[in-house]
């Protein structure tokens, strides 16, 4: 690693981020802003989640990098290289023997432990963009907790879909007290955040925002009381594995419009099925 | 200031430059009571206006308003959440365009909900029959509160904003030349409504208006400005029909004239 430093940041610049996370871990959803750095990737690449795992990450981590739920996704292979290259660190594609988990679009389907770090890659910090352009008034709202224009928009959705139409990035109540956009992961995911047992943190590169969930933090995603937030999936059970449970991606499986449904958490489902679980497709 | 009074305002000044906006403004309010502020155009009404609602502040004298537990409250001195919540609840501001209060990509029914969702209401089911008992209230049909507001006339629109306002039962409303803008036949059935409303909730009123025939029709009292200087106030048919100041007296011939 000549000429690198530990996982490529400099010394000065993890601390500044460290400063910030420790900042935003006091402060359950608050968004910290920081100095983001360029890095050797675009933006859109995870460059916000880089960053933390970056500043968190020490020699004797075990790193998994997921994208979509799956370790083989050029991002998430690419990101897992950089890491094992500028910080010599193991890596890993099982989530019970990760240390720090950086994830974009889905949360593991294995429940987190104490001594786990999940980082989200967040292109979108700010859960009120798509309804108050104005940063100034978003941070107003923030400040005085001011959540009615959230739940306007759910309103509005409840009326003309009969159901709150957003699948991903659905927003959240931290703690009782700051709204907070989960990044893209499915709405599927967002009770998993809710009591966590392992520290979750968020980087969004771009926008130059980070922010956390510290263990064991309400995480409520916002709804009416006649109108409780539910989680959906696809009806079918994965094809390789069987699980009725786990989040299902549909996949053509030949050009004769053949389809399947399969776990996206590519890890889950390969250790169920070597546990001996297996679903239509392998036991035809 | 009086036991009772809701809003009492001593010593306002405010100057823009040259312009003296505000030159020692008294004035008090009581529950209940409509106050209309008249004037020419420039007069100051509408900085009165923002000053009494705290949306702008005075460069000297105070404002204070009782709260609804009966505590006095400084509002230019309160903190920004606590002036905020006031104005989500027990106040009201009634813009002259309703376009500058409503949310025009939201339905009627989400337009008049935000401020029971902002004050924490979670039930979708009772929102929205609290929404449609209050556009019935402004005579706006129950079937269009899944509508947009760009679907309505100005008169609906102006009658939108005001249950989007009433709908937390402020004790206090704020308006800016309510029927401005509008037809003269509309403006006729608009003020029935707001009078009809404000005598059956029991709010108070300050209300702008350069139009004495406003003041008149909606108005207990009247503060009559000139160049930021209240220059006569009184009961409403006294300052009207027997005008002691100059310049209400020209104020009034040249609506007689009109
Ligand atoms: N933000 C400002 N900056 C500079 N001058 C201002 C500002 N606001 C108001 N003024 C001036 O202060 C005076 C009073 O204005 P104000 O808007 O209160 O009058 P008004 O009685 O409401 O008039 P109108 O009937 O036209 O609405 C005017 O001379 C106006 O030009
Ligand atoms: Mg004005």
């Amino acid at each position: 690693m000549n000429g690198y430093n530990f996982a490529y940041l400099d010394e000065q610049t993890k601390r500044m981020i460290r400063r910030s996370l420790l900042k935003a871990v006091a402060i359950p959803g608050h968004q910290i802003p920081f100095g983001s750095r360029e890095m050797p990737l675009p933006y859109g690449w995870g460059t916000g989640g880089i960053q933390v795992t970056a500043a968190v990450l020490g020699a004797d981590d075990t790193l998994k990098v997921i994208d979509q739920g799956a370790d083989d996704t050029t991002n998430a292979v690419s990101i897992r290289r950089f890491f094992a290259r500028t910080a010599g660190v193991a890596t890993t594609t099982h989530t019970a023997e990760a240390t720090i988990i950086q994830t974009r679009h889905r949360i593991p389907e294995e429940p987190l432990r104490e001594d786990q770090i999940i980082v989200y890659q967040v292109p979108q910090p700010e859960p009120l963009s798509k309804l108050e352009p104005s940063r100034a008034e978003t941070k107003r709202m923030h400040g005085l907790s001011e959540y009615g224009l959230m739940h306007v928009k759910l309103y509005e959705d409840i009326t003309r879909y009969g159901h709150v139409s957003i699948s991903y990035d659905y927003p959240v109540m931290v703690n009782g007290r700051y709204l907070m956009a989960p990044s893209p992961i499915p709405a599927f995911d967002n009770p998993k955040m809710d009591m966590m047992p392992a520290l979750q943190l968020f980087g969004a590169g771009r926008e130059k925002r980070l922010y956390a969930v510290p263990p064991y933090t309400k995480v409520a995603s916002l709804d009416f009381d006649d109108h409780p937030f539910r989680t959906t999936r696809a009806p079918q059970v994965c094809g390789l594995c069987g699980s009725g449970v786990s989040y299902l991606d549909e996949v053509v499986t030949d050009d004769k419009g053949g389809r399947l449904f399969v776990c996206s958490d590519t890890d889950y489902c390969e250790t169920r099925r070597a546990e001996g679980h297996a679903g239509t497709e392998l036991a035809a | 200031m009086n036991d009772d009074t809701l809003l009492s305002a001593r010593g306002l000044n405010l100057r823009f430059g040259a312009v003296t906006a505000l030159d020692q403004v008294d004035c008090d309010l009581w529950p209940g009571e409509v106050l209309a502020i008249v004037g020419e155009s420039g007069s100051g009404k509408t900085t009165l206006l923002n000053v009494l609602s705290g949306r702008m502040a005075p460069q000297s004298g105070v404002v204070w308003y009782r709260d609804p537990n009966g505590h006095l409250v400084d509002v230019h001195a309160m903190p920004a959440p606590a002036l905020r919540a006031l104005h989500r609840s027990d106040w009201g501001f009634v813009h002259q365009n309703p376009r500058d209060n409503l949310r025009m990509g939201v339905t009627a029914g989400g337009n008049v909900g935000e401020r029971l969702m902002a004050q924490g209401s979670r039930h979708y089911g009772n929102i929205r029959a609290e929404a449609i008992a209050w556009l019935e209230q402004v005579e706006i049909d129950a079937d269009r509160v899944d509508h947009l507001p760009r679907t309505f006339s100005g008169g609906m629109l102006q009658r939108l904003q005001i249950a989007r306002t009433l709908v937390t039962h402020p004790r206090l409303v704020f308006m800016d030349e309510p029927t401005g803008g509008l037809d003269v036949s509309v403006q006729a059935r608009l003020l029935d409504l707001i009078r009809s409303l404000v005598r059956r909730l029991g709010i108070a009123v300050v209300l702008v208006t350069h139009d004495l025939a406003v003041a008149r029709l909606l108005a207990h009292r009247v503060m009559v400005m000139q160049r930021g200087v209240v220059v006569e106030s009184g009961l409403t048919d006294q300052v009207l029909d027997d005008p002691q100041h100059p310049y209400t007296q020209l104020l009034v011939s040249s609506v007689l004239s009109a």
